[in-house]
């Protein structure tokens, strides 16, 4: 990624293991700023692992992981909380605050952290929830939208504070086709309007491919390819292919580590 | 010989994984407790919890209180009453429940009805990411969440004692005065002359305070370390109305003996 010289984050050596697994090993990740990258690959392979590293809620066992100079994993926990303030995460299960209403979501970073006056909370959260296309929904209680509906209050609240990073874990799943097109030109237009670096974690390849301007696809605990889309879609290597095609054989398991099928059927017997 | 070793192996996991554990209940009591104190942010938090852990528990520790103070009454009147000094019931009443009933039983009280919803309640922030959301804003959740909640259980507890002592006095009153016909005139004079304010009445109060801090501890931390799926939380839940019971009873014991076993 040569022709890339700003970086937002650089990940370096990085090394994290859950008990006796690896989920990524040695890895190294340059997520260039103001754009938008995306990590794909399949289940199970840590990619909400890699985000949760990135925010500082998970600790690496080794490497460095680099937000403009701060090495994450290493900050002290008062200081970590000031740098996530330059960082929005929206979570795969939404991780909206059961108790508040959809507004009241929408305005907790902004009222924590900022002290603007109530008239102009009040416009920023309306602005945000129109722009997920659900200002109507501002009163209602988190329990009372859909999944999706869920997902897209979290963006709202996730980009209140205009971060300068945004992470997507799974933005596009569980939506249907217009909601999805809608968010789809909304992380969009909003790394463009903003500024903004954003970075996708998906597995949905034909809406990632078409906003992502780097991709890295990361299996068995390390990166097996990375480039432009473009790049990526001529990629020769088996292991890529099956993946951005969708192939059931190839390289990359289905089916998670186990003994022999037939086997383990005869054993009952 | 190799069933020996896994025993022993399996012993010093437990071991290693408990005070684990104490370390890190320390480490949140000490990051929700001790922080720069935000009174404009923190006051209406707190005020929240005063309500649904203090308020919403007054119902459950007046009734209890009530028939606790009842009960002791008529049991105290029909002992009492052989030596002829059943005019003593109101003194017995309130010496039993000062010192050690309103305490131990507001305590136990306060274990099963809010301290099991504090740990529901943080277990299920934790399970359904609300707790990672929250840090991920940038909000530290032990100060958030688990600081006000803890500190409302600390004031909260004191307060349910001493309307359990007074709601249990009056049960007593009801029973000893009204119905078993005590003179009301001795049941009272009795009282003031044997129930001493620092002897009685503050130990009793410093005994709350010392469960509230261990009781809603239990509660929090079990809450904030529950294995997130619906199994862990039923099993939080459990263990904080087991351990802060067992605890209390515990250290009621030690705070007597240091308290009264000069006499």
């Amino acid at each position: 990624m040569d022709f890339i010289d700003d970086i937002i984050i650089d990940i370096k050596q990085l090394t994290f293991s859950r008990g006796d697994r690896y989920i990524c090993k040695n890895i190294d990740i340059r997520i260039p700023r103001g754009k938008v990258t995306a990590i794909m690959g399949p289940s199970g392979t840590g990619k909400t692992t890699l985000l949760k590293l990135i925010g500082g809620q998970l600790k690496p066992d080794a490497g460095s992981i680099l937000l403009d100079g701060d090495d994450i994993p290493r900050l002290g926990r008062h200081e970590l909380f000031n740098v996530r303030e330059k960082m929005g995460m929206l979570f795969q299960s939404g991780a909206l605050f059961t108790d508040m209403t959809v507004f009241e979501n929408v305005a907790f970073p902004l009222r924590v952290h900022t002290q603007l006056p109530e008239d102009m909370v009040r416009d920023i959260v309306l602005m945000k929830l129109q722009a997920v296309g659900l200002r109507g929904a501002a009163e209602l209680m988190p329990s009372e939208l859909s999944g999706g509906m869920g997902r897209r209050v979290a963006l709202a609240r996730a980009i209140a504070l205009d971060p300068a990073l945004v992470m997507y874990d799974e933005p596009f799943t569980g939506q249907d086709p217009i909601a999805m097109g809608v968010l789809v030109n909304l992380i969009k237009t909003l790394n463009k309007a903003l500024g903004h670096s954003s970075i996708i974690v998906s597995h949905d390849i034909n809406e990632t491919l078409s906003i992502a301007d780097y991709i890295y696809i990361i299996a068995d605990g390390g990166v097996i390819a990375h480039g432009t889309p473009e790049q990526l879609k001529q990629n020769d290597a088996e292991q890529v292919r099956q993946f951005m095609q969708g192939l059931p054989d190839g390289p990359v398991p289905f089916h998670f580590p186990a003994s022999d099928y037939a086997t383990e059927l005869m054993e009952g017997r | 010989m190799q069933s020996v070793i896994a025993n022993l192996a399996l012993l010093g996991r437990s071991t290693i994984n408990r005070l684990a554990a104490i370390g890190r209940s320390g480490m949140l009591l000490m990051h929700a407790v001790i922080a720069r104190p935000e009174p404009f942010n923190s006051f209406p938090l707190l005020m929240r919890q005063l309500y649904s852990v203090g308020v919403l528990s007054m119902v459950i520790i007046m009734v209890s209180g009530l028939f606790i103070g009842m009960v002791l009454a008529l049991q105290g009147y029909t002992i009492l009453v052989d030596y002829g000094s059943e005019q003593a019931v109101g003194q017995m009443v309130a010496l039993s429940l000062v010192r050690e009933l309103a305490p131990v039983v507001t305590a136990l009280l306060f274990a099963g009805r809010a301290g099991s919803a504090l740990t529901a309640e943080i277990g299920l922030m934790k399970t359904t990411e609300q707790l990672s959301g929250m840090e991920m804003i940038g909000v530290d959740p032990l100060r958030r969440i688990i600081a006000p909640r803890f500190w409302a259980g600390l004031i909260s507890l004191p307060i349910l004692t001493m309307i359990f002592s007074a709601v249990g006095i009056w049960g007593g009153l009801l029973v000893g005065v009204d119905w078993l016909g005590i003179y009301e005139g001795s049941f009272w004079a009795n009282m003031q002359n044997s129930v001493d304010f620092f002897d009685d009445v503050v130990n009793g109060l410093i005994k709350s305070l010392v469960f509230g801090v261990v009781v809603t501890w239990v509660a929090v931390f079990q809450g904030y370390d529950s294995v997130p799926t619906s199994e862990g939380i039923s099993q939080a839940t459990t263990k904080t109305v087991v351990y802060s019971s067992l605890a209390v009873l515990g250290l009621d014991f030690i705070l007597t003996a240091l308290m009264f076993g000069d006499l």
